[in-house]
């Protein structure tokens, strides 16, 4: 990074740089042809500007637009102004289903990251073995949905063959996700055992960033293993695990296919995360501006998090070099 | 130049995009067809059969038949009909009914001079709208029943006759509730009406559990409301008010609940809609018995290694047996491409030709009374005796019916109840919290 910033690229073409300074007549010439290069970037740009226009930016806006109507998607939609939101302040349920999300992403982060640096860790120190690092991924490469139903059989009370196994060993049942104790908590660890293998390959490539003579000059002045990890990975890895930390945050909020096909969000809204409530006030009760309004009740939080996050991490600076 | 090329092209791309999906979603519809959809798997052969007999009797017309699962189906249907690609016919759920009727999707269907006495009694006036309207042709009916595994009814020492009389009350339970209480077994082989049961250490449940039962309890604990003489809402059809506040209500699903906390009700925490149903659990030898509906007959029956049997509701405290009478319909939508087309069509499905030819298959139960007796004959020819189902509706005597409910903002209903019933069951939170549940129903349908 530091390499980069000490040579910054030249905007103007190299021909037209060295050609500019004796005769002006050729600066026009140059100018010309920076204008067909500014032509050609808009085609090349042209695409992911209309992905962007057509998928994002468009529906965010009309999204915050319908937040303060009432609209069925059938009939015209009506301006009610800020009623969505203060039905959303007085809505019980709503809190209900923020504390639960939140509840989630706490285990599903917590646990995901922790083993995740685990795994980057004796991934880089251990072994270079491609394989190994390729059956970390496999989980991720499973579907949501498949993920959700698999575990859902292994977990049944009466038929899974993980409560097979428990009262096999002469222990109870656990209800894993009937349970309202134990929902939150599995789904969490579902989804951490998906994902896992994904975060840990993007934190095993940020460990590769860091140089190997750190280690080895470490391990000659006898510096142990831990006291290594602590000192050099930890703080050089920053910047990445920041990055890692903002995306994974943000997907984690977003849970809602594992609910969708293990829980449905019971027992009793134990489950009902804030993405499951909207899904259903929007397609199941057919209230998309109320649906709206929370949804950018939730771009609100995110965004903040996201924010802050970078803040305190840092997440745009390195200690390297 | 090549700029202009490569825009034109990436445009020309674009609009070939759009345009084909346009087409894609209407492909199939038009002045010769009529689209039909049906979630259920098995009836699609029958109603295959009555499109071939449709066909004959107006050339030119053909008929196309899409089925897609239960979940699938609701998602796809409002997903189309906000596209615009929706059928010209489907199968109507009543709980969606006031739903659709709400967002006016639906084509009245009165030049079709639908006759209400040619169906069994009150499944052609469910669907009439609050405007007088009619938005669907009755199609077919299903009623609940107790589906038991009969060795282990045999192994009990009970007879058939013993639970075709079984009555029941919410003080001790009645025959019912020794019934279950019988069959339930522990781990170390005692009864649950014997000393020394151990509820806590279930093997066999007498009853297997559907869960909460949402705000319908259609396969849970509507037999017991139905026979205690409770209603959901003021009215037969559109009611305002629902009566989740009332004592009855509430004593009886306490008392249904507390089946299981005595060990003999499957837990909350043994169902999941996806892996686990009722039939699974009688199926897997994890419980006796379960309430179950008509359409699950050919589900129970071909389960292999399972001798089944079933029997009607139990007696309540009104001296009636009472089980939910929910009938199908074909409704038109309100943009069907085709709609001369498929209004014919929906005469045709709600003739008694067709019904006598879906009644043949023995897989569901007609709304015409032919239809009916050719299903219960094609029942009997494999061998099962569905007379616990039809006998709610043939003998007004000894039982009664009653309907899903029929109100405005059924899907907010739902959204509200499904919670609050699974906080009684799951967590045993009191049942009197279901006033407040019901305060919040009636302040919507109020409003």
């Amino acid at each position: 990074m530091t390499i980069a910033s000490s040579s910054p690229p030249s905007r103007l073409p190299l021909g037209a740089a060295e050609e500019a300074r004796p005769k002006p007549r050729t600066d026009r010439a140059g100018a010309r042809e920076t204008r067909g290069d500014g032509r050609l970037a808009a085609v090349f740009l042209a695409p992911a500007l209309l992905g962007f226009t057509v998928f994002l930016l468009w529906p965010t806006l009309r999204g915050i637009y319908l937040s303060f109507t009432r609209f069925n998607l059938l009939t015209p939609a009506e301006w009610v102004g800020l009623d969505n939101y203060v039905r959303m302040v007085h809505d019980p349920i709503f809190w209900d289903s923020l504390t639960v999300t939140v509840e989630y992403v706490a285990i599903n982060i917590g646990v995901q990251t922790v083993s995740a640096l685990a795994i980057a860790v004796l991934l880089q120190r251990l072994t270079q073995s491609a394989v190994l690092r390729g059956v970390v991924l496999t989980p991720y490469l499973m579907s949501n949905v498949v993920a959700g139903i698999v575990w859902l059989w292994i977990l049944d009370t009466q038929l899974g063959i993980g409560n097979e196994i428990i009262a096999g060993l002469g222990a109870d049942r656990i209800p894993f996700l009937a349970d309202e104790t134990w929902a939150i908590p599995m789904i969490a660890l579902i989804n951490v055992w998906r994902h896992v293998g994904y975060t840990a390959l993007l934190l095993f490539a940020g460990l590769q960033a860091i140089p190997s003579d750190m280690y080895e000059a470490a391990k000659v002045d006898g510096a142990s293993e831990w006291r290594m990890f602590w000192r050099i990975t930890m703080p050089l890895l920053r910047p990445v695990l920041a990055v890692v930390l903002i995306m994974t945050v943000i997907g984690s909020f977003q849970v809602f296919d594992t609910v969708a096909v293990t829980t449905n969000g019971g027992p009793a809204n134990a489950t009902n995360v804030l993405q499951f409530y909207i899904y259903g006030a929007a397609f199941g009760r057919f209230q998309f501006g109320y649906a709206s309004a929370m949804s950018v009740a939730l771009l609100v939080v995110l965004s903040a998090i996201t924010v802050l996050q970078y803040r305190l991490t840092r997440a745009g600076q390195t200690d390297l070099g | 130049m090549r700029t202009r090329t490569v825009m034109a092209l990436t445009g020309a791309l674009a609009l070939s995009l759009v345009s084909g999906c346009a087409q894609g979603g209407a492909a199939g519809s038009g002045a010769n067809t009529v689209t039909y959809w049906l979630w259920d798997a098995n009836q699609q052969p029958a109603y295959q059969a009555c499109a071939k007999g449709f066909e004959k009797e107006n050339p030119g017309l053909k008929v196309r038949i899409t089925q897609m699962g239960w979940a699938d189906y609701w998602t796809k249907l409002t997903a189309s009909f906000i596209a615009g690609t929706e059928p010209d016919v489907f199968t109507d759920h009543i709980q969606k009914f006031g739903q659709f009727a709400d967002l006016k999707v639906l084509e009245p269907l009165d030049d079709l001079d639908i006759d209400d006495s040619a169906y069994q009694a009150g499944l052609a006036a469910n669907w009439t709208g609050q405007d007088g309207h009619r938005y669907g042709a009755p199609k077919d009916w299903d009623t609940v029943a107790l589906f038991y595994n009969m060795k282990m009814v045999k192994e009990a020492g009970l007879t058939a006759e013993e639970l075709n009389t079984l009555a029941w009350n919410p003080k001790d339970g009645g025959t019912f509730e020794k019934t279950i209480a019988h069959l339930t077994v522990d781990k170390n082989g005692k009864r649950g009406d014997e000393p020394g049961f151990d509820k806590n250490n279930v093997k066999v449940y007498g009853l297997a559990t559907g869960g909460a039962g949402d705000g319908d309890g259609q396969t849970t604990w509507s037999p017991f409301t139905g026979s205690a003489g409770w209603h959901y809402t003021d009215k037969a059809r559109w009611g305002t008010e629902y009566q989740y506040d009332s004592e009855t209500f509430q004593s009886v699903t306490d008392w249904y609940f507390g089946l299981a906390k005595k060990g003999y009700l499957a837990p909350f925490t043994d169902y999941t809609d996806g892996a686990n149903p009722a039939n699974a659990q009688v199926a897997s030898g994890k419980a006796a018995t379960s309430f179950d509906g008509a359409w699950m007959i050919s589900t129970y029956y071909g389960t292999k290694g399972l001798d089944v049997g079933t029997a009607p509701t139990p007696t309540g405290p009104t001296g009636k047996r009472a089980t939910m009478m929910n009938g199908l319909a074909d409704s038109v939508t309100k943009n069907a491409r085709n709609k001369e087309g498929a209004k014919k069509w929906v005469k045709y499905l709600a003739s008694d030709e067709c019904q006598k030819t879906v009644g043949s298959y023995g897989i569901v139960f007609p709304a015409t009374p032919d239809g009916t007796r050719a299903a219960v004959a094609a029942y009997e020819k494999k061998g099962i005796d569905v007379s616990a189902f039809t006998e709610p509706v043939t003998d007004r005597k000894h039982s009664t019916t009653f309907s899903f409910p029929v109100t405005d903002y059924a899907a907010d209903v739902y959204a509200l109840m499904r919670p609050a019933m699974q906080d009684v069951f799951a967590n045993g939170a009191p049942v009197s919290g279901l006033t407040r549940t019901n305060d919040q129903i009636n302040f919507l349908l109020g409003q």
